[in-house]
């Protein structure tokens, strides 16, 4: 019984991660690009939520944001946040005429904008943890004997409904399809009329909407926010991502899930501690093993980025 | 030399000898997102040899490189059939693999950290930094250097005229760690104290972004890249109260300002890094400068030349 609460709490948990995870397979898969600001990304929209709440918008000196509307506004803070980071990374990828490491340029772009995003939030904002008041509806019911938080649920419930809709936004609309044909070849997809720039900023609007909802509903689910909140969730979704498949949504489902699973068993068996060494030990593996992952298609990320 | 001076001094021969230890591996073309992990690795070899084992830092030195160039060539032969973005991932969790293993092993002191009884001072590794710098100077002039060079530009043509592209990896892979073993090894000994929580993902991001914005093209720019780095929080101390205070008369702001925080370090550190993506990707000090700050030779005469030699 208690296993199988831990396993529950393992796929609760994955919810998190699945919904990271997704962010990060989305615009590698598309647009072949390592996407490092999405932690960040995440813990923007978490800190966002939390300072809207406590003391609404800085500089302008608003009185604090009811948290519906703080929320809200934290997930349109980070699509922003997105749309920016396109602008100075991605317009800079140069892969035809690159040497070794030219095709890295917007992925250190990125990085830089990491320790900007997450560094201008530690100024304003301090470096200690936050604890976010609980809202009402944050209670637990019982199934079976076995527990589960409400918010947890609507979380994992949420993070599925976001994916299927994605999955069919990307298979069946006329966007997925200018997507898909841009994942496959971008030159061959722009003179067959496929308008890249204009596609391009709706990944990264997508990737801001991933990550903005994964953050507040992080900061609901665990009450506490701070500006390294996105290094662990992030570094184990992209753990998630490897083994999924790169570029592979639902890979970044089942993997995300399988992390989160790996993480409560191990707690459960060896301890909290060990908690990093299964999980990266289960990516190198997984990397040299199947590299393609569990459900990623091999010719992704193989010889072009 | 008063004890600022010197601080700073070790900090930046430490961080000199890190840059030329991911520098190699970046200048055949594998971006090394793993460089804590290599430091990691040399620090807790000579931090445990020196406490437990009770060996001088002549041993110590010498055992941390050889645990940091062994472990990397072990796994740089599985690591390097990755590519691109596969690699980045890979030393990544490599790095992390390493920090949670050492996390975990009471005998290295867990999370506690480790005391380091022996204690070297600012000469050591001031004179370490200059002896790497020199060596990496001269790797780079020597045919192996070119080779290296031939397998960042173009790895297929490099392949085709007969360069084992894999060997030349490895090797570069595995010196760079023999390096960051060094660095680990030197950050034991002059901190007298080693904690798994200063070997974090962001070391790795800041060393690999000081040694992509200072520029892989040669030796000096992992040189300028690191001393910019080190330099830049010291500069910020001495300026950023002053254009604090003259932005607060600007806008009229009475009382006293927060102080300096070290955050904004970092902040210039990103500006500057998506600066010179945009528009310098190559980083600072490139072959082009090099040549054209020569005095008396024509770029194109030294190209023949070199490809003579």
């Amino acid at each position: 019984m208690l296993l199988l609460q831990q396993l529950l709490n393992g796929v609760m948990l994955g919810s998190v991660y699945v919904t990271v995870a997704v962010a990060f397979t989305l615009t590698i898969g598309v647009l072949n690009f390592l996407n490092f600001t999405i932690p960040t990304l995440f813990m923007l929209s978490g800190m966002g939520a939390w300072a809207l709440t406590k003391w609404g918008l800085p500089l302008v000196h608003t009185p604090p944001f009811p948290w519906p509307m703080a929320l809200l506004f934290a997930i349109v803070v980070t699509i922003c946040a997105s749309l920016v980071v396109e602008r100075f990374t991605f317009r800079y990828m140069k892969t035809k005429y690159g040497d070794a490491t030219e095709h890295a340029i917007p992925l250190v772009s990125s990085l830089g904008f990491l320790l900007i995003i997450e560094n201008l939030m530690r100024i304003g904002y301090g470096t200690e943890a936050q604890r976010i008041a609980a809202f009402d509806w944050d209670n637990t019911i019982t199934v079976g004997g076995l527990f589960l938080r409400v918010p947890q649920l609507v979380s994992l419930l949420l993070a599925l409904l976001l994916v299927a809709g994605l999955n069919w936004v990307l298979k069946h609309s006329r966007i997925g399809r200018g997507l898909r044909a841009i994942a496959e070849n971008p030159d061959a997809a722009n003179i067959l009329g496929v308008d890249s720039r204009r596609l391009v900023p709706v990944i990264f609007t997508l990737t801001g909407v991933l990550c903005g909802l994964a953050g507040i509903l992080f900061a609901i689910n665990y009450g506490e926010v701070s500006p390294t909140m996105g290094e662990d969730i992030g570094s184990k979704a992209i753990a998630g991502m490897v083994i999924g498949g790169l570029g592979s949504i639902w890979g970044a489902v089942l993997g995300g899930l399988i992390i989160g699973i790996a993480e409560m068993l191990t707690i459960h068996f060896f301890g909290a501690d060990t908690v990093q060494v299964a999980v990266w030990g289960l990516l190198l593996i997984a990397l040299f093993v199947r590299p393609q992952g569990l459900l990623g298609h091999h010719s992704i990320g193989k010889g072009k980025l | 030399m008063s004890g600022y001076w010197t601080g700073i001094l070790t900090i930046l021969s430490i961080n000199v000898i890190m840059a030329y230890a991911i520098f190699l591996p970046v200048a055949t073309g594998q971006l090394n997102l793993g460089g804590a992990g290599f430091q990691a690795l040399g620090a807790y070899t000579a931090a445990f040899l020196s406490a437990v084992a009770g060996q001088s830092a002549w041993a110590t030195i010498p055992a941390a490189m050889a645990v940091g160039g062994v472990v990397s060539m072990a796994i740089a032969f599985p690591l390097l059939r990755t590519r691109g973005v596969y690699l980045v991932l890979a030393t990544f969790a490599f790095a992390e693999v390493v920090a949670g293993a050492i996390l975990n092993t009471s005998e290295l002191g867990g999370a506690m950290g480790l005391s380091v009884p022996e204690y070297l001072d600012y000469p050591v590794p001031i004179i370490a930094a200059i002896l790497v710098t020199l060596f990496v100077f001269y790797l780079m002039a020597t045919r192996f250097g070119l080779t290296m060079r031939a397998c960042h530009d173009d790895d297929v043509v490099t392949d085709l005229l007969g360069v084992s592209i894999r060997g030349v990896r490895v090797a570069a892979f595995a010196i760079g760690g023999a390096l960051a073993g060094l660095a680990g090894a030197l950050y034991a000994h002059t901190f007298s104290f080693v904690e798994i929580q200063s070997f974090n993902a962001s070391l790795s991001i800041y060393v690999l972004l000081y040694v992509l914005l200072g520029g892989t093209q040669s030796a000096l720019g992992p040189l300028f890249g690191a001393a910019f780095f080190t330099l830049l929080p010291e500069v910020l101390r001495a300026v950023l109260p002053q254009v604090k205070g003259a932005l607060a008369g600007l806008f009229g702001i009475q009382g006293a300002l927060s102080p300096p925080d070290e955050s904004w370090r970092f902040v210039i550190l990103g500006v500057l890094t998506v600066l010179m993506m945009m528009y310098r990707s190559e980083g600072l000090i490139t072959r082009t400068l090099i040549e054209r700050l020569k005095p008396g030779r024509h770029p194109a005469s030294a190209t023949v030349e070199e490809a003579s030699a």
